[in-house]
């Protein structure tokens, strides 16, 4: 994506009107899209009686920072759940996954596409065999299966660290970097460790990045998994508690909304500064299939 | 190297999965002390034949067709329409770029909760204010998430808010990649910009577009989430008029403690994507070669 403007004073009188409507057009969507999230971040601000009645969430001189008190005060008891133990767990489940991840699929990749070893081209068939089955295939048999785990950490965690799809990801890229390179390293004396972790890692930083971004992506706001496993509010991620205390009556939604602005800051700060890797992280998966 | 990662799909993929085909054919209950009783298709019969629970599977599977012949036209061409939009590099466009794609960063729970505000009934919920103020009144206020007629339509609306904004990047990508000599021969040959739409973008991201959409059918298959935080978090949504296959499969296994069934819901569920994963490799393979 080059951000290559042309200085003004070449862009033509055509060119400058055709771009009234562009702008305009972008503007409207743009606000249409910004809506919900203005929304809910008004009526956090905004006091507990304007959340459902129209407009009046929008008017700042009654906002104000009562329901962010107000929902560390609700939830800070081990009935409720506590607030920053929510954060604790969304934020240890989802580290884990992706940095697990990143170190146990991108092995299995370069195995996959560099060493000769006895099964491969079986695993390599069952690896594009399992990318079809979506975790909802299995999310009941596992309840079943894995019900003595219910309400631990590691359940959350461990499911989660293998991953097909990042496998795949991981293993296109690594076909794509020519074999000399290693061929070379070998020549050296280097073993597979080494050259994986001293040759092909360094190399492959765009895959690791596209596969932490995929992966931070649907772990932070995994939802079904914890519906079926978490009752436990010290150990229920963020947005299966955002979805109990707003099941709460009577529902306090300033509270909720207050809630919701914390639940996804951290992701939206996380993509400000890195989105330039989330927007090549998501174009990535598309070479899928 | 490959172990790790092949032996935790193994255990929670392959292992889940194999287990649901086993737990379709019998009476398997969680915390029965009987010995699961052999059962055959039986399962598999009635939520396709038997007349008082079929009809709950197939509506719900009515829902997910219905919900995928909508999302999938509509996000899909509004996903290439706001990437079309951002494609060229204008001044400010990067803003555009990130705010159309922000929505995808939120948890769907947390986008459910949002728009269950939005669209709350009476004349307070915003979404009737904002009608009822701009057409001075003559609006009638609706119920949007009870109402038989509009539930599921509301659902695919915050699905589409959240989900468009992924679609646009990887069709942005595509775009990208057409090459702009074919946009200055058609320019010079005088093609209009609908002609050059349809003459040179189209036939240029064909093969991304098809991904696109199929892929968008597979997740229409998975919706989950929203409906789960709306009919069970005091959302109000009418369950009767949204609830999709997985909801079905865990209510079957969570609320009635029928993992059997549920396993069988499970199996179908996952047929229909395998049917779909091939149609679309095969669509994306054909245009390649």
């Amino acid at each position: 994506m080059a951000h290559v403007s042309a200085p003004s004073q070449r862009i033509s009188r055509r060119e400058l009107a055709s771009r009234v409507p562009h702008y305009a057009t972008l503007l409207i969507t743009g606000l249409l899209f910004l809506a919900p999230v203005a929304y809910m971040v008004a009526a956090s601000l905004a006091p507990a009686r304007d959340t459902l009645a129209g407009f009046a969430v929008f008017d700042v001189r009654q906002w104000g920072l009562h329901n962010y008190s107000g929902v560390a005060a609700s939830l800070s008891s081990d009935s409720t759940g506590h607030l920053w133990r929510f954060f604790a767990v969304s934020f240890t489940v989802t580290v884990a996954v992706v940095g697990l991840g990143l170190v146990v699929n991108s092995m299995a990749a370069y195995a996959l596409s560099r060493l000769a070893w006895r099964g491969r081209g079986l695993a390599l068939f069952a690896i594009l065999l399992l990318l079809i089955v979506p975790f909802e295939a299995v999310a009941v048999p596992m309840f079943y299966l894995y019900n003595d785990a219910r309400n631990t950490l590691w359940i959350q965690i461990v499911p989660f660290i293998g991953n097909a799809l990042s496998i795949f990801l991981f293993y296109s890229f690594f076909s794509g970097i020519p074999h000399s390179i290693d061929e070379a390293a070998r020549m050296d004396g280097a073993g597979p460790w080494r050259i994986f972790w001293r040759i092909i890692v360094p190399m492959s930083k765009p895959a690791y990045a596209s596969v932490a971004i995929l992966t931070f992506l649907t772990q932070w706001g995994s939802f079904l998994w914890p519906v079926l496993m978490i009752s436990d509010p010290n150990l229920r991620p963020l947005p299966l508690q955002i979805s109990v205390f707003a099941g709460q009556l009577p529902p306090a939604w300033g509270q909720v909304m207050a809630f919701g602005v914390l639940l996804v800051l951290p992701v939206i700060v996380v993509f400000l500064i890195f989105q330039r890797w989330f927007i090549e992280g998501v174009a990535s998966s598309a070479v899928k299939g | 190297m490959a172990s790790p990662a092949l032996l935790l799909l193994l255990l929670f993929v392959a292992v889940p999965f194999l287990a649901a085909i086993g737990f379709s054919l019998y009476n398997v209950r969680l915390g029965d002390p009987r010995a699961p009783t052999f059962m055959g298709f039986t399962q598999y019969a009635r939520i396709l034949t038997d007349p008082d629970i079929s009809r709950q599977f197939l509506q719900a599977l009515l829902h997910n067709l219905v919900f995928a012949a909508v999302v999938v036209p509509v996000q899909t061409a509004l996903a290439l329409s706001l990437a079309l939009l951002v494609k060229k590099t204008i001044p400010g466009v990067g803003i555009f770029r990130s705010l159309f794609f922000l929505p995808v960063v939120f948890p769907i729970a947390l986008v459910a909760i949002i728009w269950r505000l939005i669209l709350a009934r009476g004349d307070d919920g915003l979404l009737n204010s904002a009608l009822g103020f701009f057409s001075g009144g003559a609006f009638a206020s609706q119920d949007w998430l009870g109402s038989e007629l509009t539930a599921l339509a509301s659902v695919i609306v915050l699905s589409i808010w959240q989900g468009c904004g992924f679609q646009m990047v990887i069709l942005l990508a595509a775009l990208q990649q057409v090459p702009a000599e074919l946009y200055e021969a058609a320019e010079l040959d005088r093609a209009s910009a609908w002609q050059r739409f349809i003459h040179v973008t189209v036939p240029g991201i064909q093969t991304t577009l098809v991904f696109v959409a199929l892929y968008t059918m597979i997740l229409s298959l998975r919706v989950f989430d929203q409906i789960y935080v709306l009919a069970k978090s005091g959302g109000g949504l009418n369950e009767g008029a949204t609830r999709t296959v997985m909801y079905e499969a865990v209510t079957a296994a969570f609320d009635e403690n029928n993992i059997g069934r549920a396993s069988a819901i499970s199996v179908v569920f996952f047929v229909i994507v395998v049917i779909l994963s091939i149609i679309q490799r095969r669509a994306t393979r054909e245009k390649e070669s």
